[in-house]
């Protein structure tokens, strides 16, 4: 095996189906037990996770989410092809939403994915373009 | 190492190693090797899925036999409220009490009389402000050793009562003391008659070095069978039924959650459903929920593998049973410096706090080592045919990639793999041979 190989995990977020969102975080959880990370590192991955999986099936119709594994870091990347953040200041406040009435019915679009994403990550990173899509990177400190 | 005392039991000669039980198991604990199944015991969660799938009938729970409970002893029945949902056109509840001392037991408190007790007491616990939400019900040992062993960051939502079988166990003990001033305390042997084997593992794993409130579990079904020959009599029955409709709902899933009169609880059944939930609770997406209720056995307690009667019907039996109980039996007094929120102390169980589970299931001690380990796991599943058919003893491709990397496994044990490889073999053996004309 190659030195510079990283351990890396791909994961398909189906856009059109609401119930199967959150299942690469889901995921991630098991794998994360298998390499040894804390429950506590492993619970904050998860959820900023899962808040990008929903916002990717709510605003983006899918995506993708890529994990990559060195023993300091973790680093998950968000990629969908979506109608991207004009204004990500605002987007990045608690309680602002763009979600459509039917999917706050559903318990979704609280304003809270992008914070809690910030929250509990030790580094976030956003690129979006209008039109085009949004990455969103995020990064986690191993102690 | 971890001590957990498990309960179910493989009959190996019984055993085909068939894929029945390894699909099933929800913590992927099961392997066949050497032809028959194997159980991990750390990730075992004694849930009693093997057991319900076996064709063979070589998964067991372990439980005590009736006839070796010590007779010299005062013998104090506890039966699950499950219990009462096994018999057909029961009308009345102290039928069953009555039938208990009957078949040899010198005294019956029942585990509803505990629940009615315990519910009292959540409702003042939710009361307090210093604790973490959603509260999650401790009263099954499945789900409790499931959160130790997956999702060990809940643990500080588990309610730190004492299950209702273990009340009954120490009220019980206390009032027979009290009735029979003559009794020692160690004359007394409480015996827990259960739904299933997971309150088995729970009494034979955690009392070692701290006060006994059940002595004995013994099997619903094998009571069952003889209670039936001995409720036959015609004359009503002398003994009573000390328990309301609260004490009887905590048979069936909700049972427990919508007693406590609150809105915003939660109470799921079955592993599947119980795994999800947790998974949802542990990522925060259940905010407005203030109680969880969680069943291993689809349908509550009645669902357990060691009960008669199908769940759903047992659930209706109690329901006609109920209809005339008053809404509890069992009320608690108001005491405690701040009564609204008081929990005696001697009912407080920190054991799903302090029992700890050793191997969180990780694939190395070093994470270096882990990485590289992953690594190779991902490039030997993608080796597999991804089919998760089970033949070479592991429930799933994934989980084969992860025993062959441990060393558990060989690549030969992929049946698929082998007949590809047949298959090309016959195929470069055709076309060496002469072509007829």
């Amino acid at each position: 095996m190659e030195q510079n190989e990283k351990l890396s995990f791909h994961f398909d977020v189906d856009g059109n189906d609401f119930t199967s969102a959150g299942e690469a975080s889901v995921k991630v959880k098991k794998l994360m037990r298998q390499l040894g990370f804390s429950p506590e590192l492993t619970r904050r991955v998860s959820i900023a996770m899962y808040e990008g999986e929903i916002n990717m099936v709510i605003h983006a119709n899918g995506g993708v989410a890529d994990v990559y594994v060195d023993e300091d870091c973790l680093r998950v990347v968000l990629a969908d092809e979506g109608p991207g953040i004009a204004d990500i200041e605002t987007a990045m406040q608690e309680g602002f939403s763009t979600a459509p009435d039917n999917i706050r019915a559903l318990g979704f679009g609280a304003g809270m994915g992008l914070p809690n994403m910030k929250n509990y990550s030790d580094e976030m990173k956003i690129d979006s373009i209008v039109g085009q899509g949004t990455t969103i990177e995020l990064k986690f400190k191993v102690n | 190492m971890d001590s957990y005392k498990h309960s179910v039991f493989l009959e190996t000669e019984k055993c085909k190693g068939c894929t029945n039980c390894l699909k099933r198991c929800p913590t992927e604990a099961i392997r066949i090797r050497d032809g028959h199944a194997v159980i991990n015991p750390v990730d075992c969660i004694d849930c009693g899925e093997c057991i319900r799938v076996c064709e063979q009938k070589a998964k067991r729970a372990v439980y005590e036999k009736l006839e070796d409970l010590d007779s010299s002893k005062y013998l104090i029945a506890l039966p699950a409220p499950s219990l009462f949902g096994q018999f057909n056109a029961l009308a009345d509840a102290d039928y069953i009490i009555q039938g208990l001392l009957d078949i040899g037991f010198d005294d019956v408190y029942e585990v509803a009389r505990g629940a009615e007790i315990h519910t009292e007491y959540t409702r003042r616990y939710m009361n307090r402000k210093d604790i973490v939400l959603p509260l999650i019900s401790s009263a099954c040992p499945v789900v409790v050793r499931l959160i130790k062993n997956r999702f060990p960051t809940l643990t500080d939502n588990l309610l730190p009562l004492l299950a209702p079988m273990e009340i009954a166990g120490k009220y019980a003990r206390r009032e027979a003391l009290k009735k029979h001033p003559e009794l020692k305390p160690e004359d007394i042997r409480t015996v827990f008659i259960s739904p299933c084997p997971a309150k088995v593992s729970w009494v034979k794993s955690t009392m070692l070095d701290q006060e006994v409130y059940v002595d004995n579990v013994v099997s619903a079904s094998e009571v069952y069978f003889r209670l039936i020959s001995a409720m036959k009599r015609e004359a009503p029955p002398k003994a009573a039924s000390k328990t309301g409709m609260i004490g009887l709902s905590w048979a069936s899933s909700g049972g427990e959650a919508s007693s406590l009169l609150n809105e915003g609880y939660l109470a799921a059944d079955g592993i599947e459903n119980v795994i999800h939930v947790l998974d949802k609770i542990e990522n925060g997406q259940l905010s407005n929920v203030s109680f969880v209720e969680l069943n291993a056995c689809p349908g509550g307690c009645v669902g357990g593998t060691m009960m008669v009667e199908n769940p759903y019907i047992a659930r209706v039996k109690l329901q006609s049973l109920r209809r005339y109980l008053p809404v509890s039996m069992n009320r608690v007094p108001k005491t405690g410096d701040d009564p609204e929120t008081y929990v005696p102390e001697e009912l407080i169980d920190a054991r799903p706090f302090t029992y700890v589970v050793s191997d969180q299931g990780a694939l190395n001690m070093s994470r270096s080592e882990s990485i590289r380990m992953m690594m190779e796991i991902e490039n030997i599943y993608e080796m597999t045919p991804q089919i998760d058919c089970g033949a070479c003893g592991a429930p799933t491709c994934r989980a084969f990639a992860e025993d062959v990397v441990r060393g558990e496994a060989q690549m030969d044990d992929c049946l698929i793999l082998i007949r590809e490889r047949f298959k090309a073999m016959l195929n470069k053996q055709k076309s060496a041979a002469p072509q007829p004309e």
